[in-house]
């Protein structure tokens, strides 16, 4: 009975954990992207790039904050957006497009829907993490650094990630794919898609 | 003062030296390439490194500042390994295509290599995608030969606050250049050029012109008038191992001469006529305004096509303070396929006009539209005072035992205050020379007609002239003080347009040159450029305008004369089609263009 009992309350909990996460998912979702049910318009997206702009304007150094920002609002920073940026903060285009091809984080051109990265540090490169990145590139046709044509796909490359001990590694949307082998890829990407639908 | 040994050399100098200037003024020389005194030290080359005793790693000189007590060895063993080592990765990633380069015995790489003596060059690996950009008609970059000092940097954005050059990509993949890989042509570039005066190699120049004008001078069916800026005299002669500040007009004219043109005139004749239209275009404003009309002040100088395009860019809205009149050299171009074709009896189309610049912008300004009268060009090519240094050699005239010729005429006299149009404050000194003396028959009361508070290199300089008994005519100037500003180089021009934005300019009339220090320093001058040199180039102009009979340019007889047989009067019909222009609003990103 009492096993019952601690069973239910258990049953219970679990329920109503999963049921609190989900709500916290959905309000999160709300707040960060403040509505799911319609796209936003450009125009609203460069509203709320100006609205950060003017909060971090006056601080010394600020660049690369209100880029990283805006990629998050608009996906990527295309040479509009970065006269935009430039114009905004009274500084030369050559700067802030140097900032942006300095660091890879930041994007010029759309990204997909998805972001492979393949970990190109020693103990992954060691492991034969070149012939991942072959194989994405054949099964993807697209380079690195490029989106596939249906936008599904970004390929990307980075250094060590420290999960040398699951070498080699790859990272899809930021969850790790350990010990990966080429002819595991096939499946993983079709997995992806499977699962986005 | 601190105390330290270099080289075993016990020496003392004040604290903040850098280990580089301790060393130079106590005669040790510390090889470096990137460094660049008073402009740039960013430590980026780490040629110049040297040991210092009780640090572990090697010091940039250029950077690092000496220390009581320290002991430092500009030339030990490491030393000169490391230099070695460095020089040779540099050359790894260089097309090392010295013979055919413009930059060939004037290269600061090419002269590093000699002076540490590398005889080797033992890193092959992977060449860096160049990128060769001639969009603009002003400066061709090439980034293959780029070393990456970043000097081209420091003068774009910190000297002249334009920033179209900056670092972009990172690591192997860096590359100098616009934003976006745009080409040059499509930016904000001011097309001032001083980038291409400090660029140690031949990554950045300006877009020659030389082969358009020998094909002019071989052409038979050509008359090929050139003109000389007042600039050209006071630096020419530092290309043919001539004293910076050696005036050499006379040889200049002579060498023009054996090189084939058919005319040698003056620019110096046209500034000269520039203070004529504008003096009396400043008059005309003021009159409007003080007698209840509208006009807007202050009016501000247009002889500089880099400052010309700057405020395009920047500041459109505000096109209506520049005065409409062409620069001298358009001037004089204009005057040579009309005034001087009638005279000659020839069609202007067969005229052929080269301009002989110390600037890089002008090589933009003779392609703007609003330069053609009745679809021919005004000028047909601009050549910088580097350009014709290699002209000269290339056509095997000695410089130095030339005789020293003189201009020709109608177009080719001049007073000294035409002289003084290549240094900063001087177009503004030669108009207060002639409107002072319209206004009050009297001439300007200063020693030797020099306004002091306006002359030397100071960014911003500022004087006040007040009005007394003036003519019957200008009655209405009476006890008015006439407030005037002068800057040269684009960020104080920035700081004199942000004023009038505001609304807080108390001036008049203000001159702007695009490069610091005016024209003697242009972009297109002899290189290096650096304060002395500036200075005695400065002193060289001063010389030659006090030198002159006439100091004043509306006492230049064939002024009056052009006026009288030609033009008519200043601000006339005839001056409207030839001597003044408009002007393009353009906007930052050239977003203004295509409206």
């Amino acid at each position: 009975m009492t096993e019952l009992f601690e069973c239910m309350i258990i049953n219970v909990n679990v329920k109503t954990i999963i049921i609190l996460l989900i709500m916290e998912g959905v309000l999160r979702m709300a707040l960060e992207n403040k509505c799911q049910c319609a796209e936003e318009s450009d125009q609203e997206k460069y509203t709320r790039i100006s609205e950060i702009i003017d909060e971090y304007k006056n601080k010394e150094g600020s660049l690369i904050q209100i880029l990283h920002l805006a990629q998050g609002i608009y996906g990527h920073i295309p040479l509009e957006l970065q006269k935009f940026i430039a114009q905004r903060l009274d500084m030369p285009l050559s700067q802030v497009s140097g900032v942006i091809t300095f660091y890879s984080f930041f994007s010029t051109q759309p990204r997909g829907e998805n972001t492979i990265k393949v970990c190109l540090g020693t103990a992954c490169y060691v492991r034969g993490s070149k012939k991942i990145i072959d194989r994405l590139i054949e099964l993807l046709k697209v380079q690195v650094g490029e989106t596939t044509t249906d936008g599904k796909f970004t390929l990307e490359v980075m250094r060590c990630i420290g999960a040398c001990g699951l070498a080699p590694a790859i990272t899809i949307n930021d969850e790790v794919y350990k010990q990966v082998n080429p002819d595991k890829l096939k499946s993983i990407l079709k997995e992806f898609e499977e699962v986005k639908k | 003062m601190v105390s330290l040994t270099i080289n075993n050399k016990k020496i003392s100098v004040p604290e903040e030296t850098t280990i580089l200037e301790a060393a130079k003024q106590n005669n040790i020389l510390i090889p470096n390439l990137c460094y660049l005194k008073g402009v740039h030290k960013i430590g980026s080359c780490r040629i110049c490194v040297v040991e210092v005793e009780g640090m572990r790693n090697l010091q940039a000189s250029c950077m690092a500042t000496v220390r009581e007590g320290m002991t430092v060895y500009t030339n030990s063993e490491r030393v000169k390994k490391t230099r070695k080592v460095l020089f040779e990765l540099m050359l790894s990633d260089h097309p090392k295509d010295c013979l055919k380069c413009e930059r060939n015995q004037k290269c600061e790489l090419q002269k590093l290599g000699e002076q540490i003596q590398i005889k080797e060059d033992r890193f092959e690996g992977q060449k860096s995608q160049g990128v060769m950009d001639i969009s603009s008609p002003s400066i061709t970059r090439d980034t293959s030969k780029c070393i990456l000092c970043r000097r081209c940097v420091t003068v774009c954005n910190e000297i002249q606050g334009i920033g179209a050059l900056n670092p972009q990509q990172r690591g192997f993949k860096t590359q100098i250049g616009p934003a976006m890989a745009l080409p040059l042509n499509s930016v904000n570039c001011a097309f001032c050029g001083q980038c291409t005066v400090v660029c140690p190699v031949g990554a950045l120049m300006e877009t020659d012109s030389t082969q358009n004008v020998w094909k002019a001078l071989f052409d038979k069916s050509k008359r090929v008038i050139v003109q000389t800026a007042p600039a050209i005299r006071a630096a020419l002669g530092e290309e043919f191992s001539y004293e910076p500040g050696t005036l050499v007009t006379g040889k200049m004219v002579s060498a023009l001469r054996q090189l084939g043109f058919d005319d040698i005139f003056d620019t110096n004749f046209t500034a000269d006529l520039t203070i004529i239209e504008e003096g009396n275009e400043f008059l005309q404003r003021v009159t409007q305004v003080l007698t209840g009309g509208s006009a807007t002040l202050p009016m501000i100088t247009s002889c500089s096509p880099g400052w010309i395009k700057f405020v395009e860019h920047s500041f459109p809205e505000r096109l209506k303070h520049l005065s409409s009149c062409k620069s001298p050299h358009m001037m004089l171009g204009a005057l040579a396929k009309s005034y001087y074709a009638e005279k000659l009896g020839m069609n202007p189309k067969d005229i052929f006009v080269v301009s002989i610049m110390p600037c890089t912008a002008k090589k933009y300004e003779i392609v703007r539209p609003e330069m053609f009268n009745d679809g021919i060009p005004n000028v047909d090519a601009v050549l910088t005072t580097r350009e014709l240094a290699r002209m000269i050699k290339e056509a095997g005239i000695d410089f130095q035992t030339l005789n020293e010729g003189s201009f020709d005429n109608p177009l080719g006299l001049s007073t000294g205050a035409a002289d003084i149009f290549a240094v900063t404050g001087g177009v503004m000194e030669a108009a207060l020379r002639t409107v002072y003396e319209i206004i009050t028959g009297r001439e300007i009361p200063f020693a030797k007609l020099h306004v002091m508070p306006i002359v030397g290199l100071e960014q911003i300089k500022t004087a006040e002239i007040l009005i007394e008994n003036p003519k019957e005519e200008f009655k209405f100037l009476e006890g008015i003080t006439v407030k005037v500003a002068v800057t040269s180089g684009l960020k104080g021009a920035k700081f004199l347009m942000d004023q009038i934005v505001i609304g807080e300019s108390p001036y008049h009339f203000i001159e702007v040159m695009g490069c610091p220090g005016g024209c003697i320093s242009g972009g297109g001058q002899p290189r290096p450029t650096n304060p002395e040199i500036r200075l005695k180039r400065l002193q060289a102009i001063y010389k030659e305008d006090e030198s002159k009979a006439l100091r004043k340019s509306h006492e230049n007889p064939l002024i009056e004369k052009l006026y009288k047989d030609y033009l008519k009067k200043p601000l006339g019909h005839k001056s409207h089609e030839l001597l003044h222009t408009h002007y393009t609003k353009r906007g930052k990103f050239n977003e203004l263009l295509d409206e």
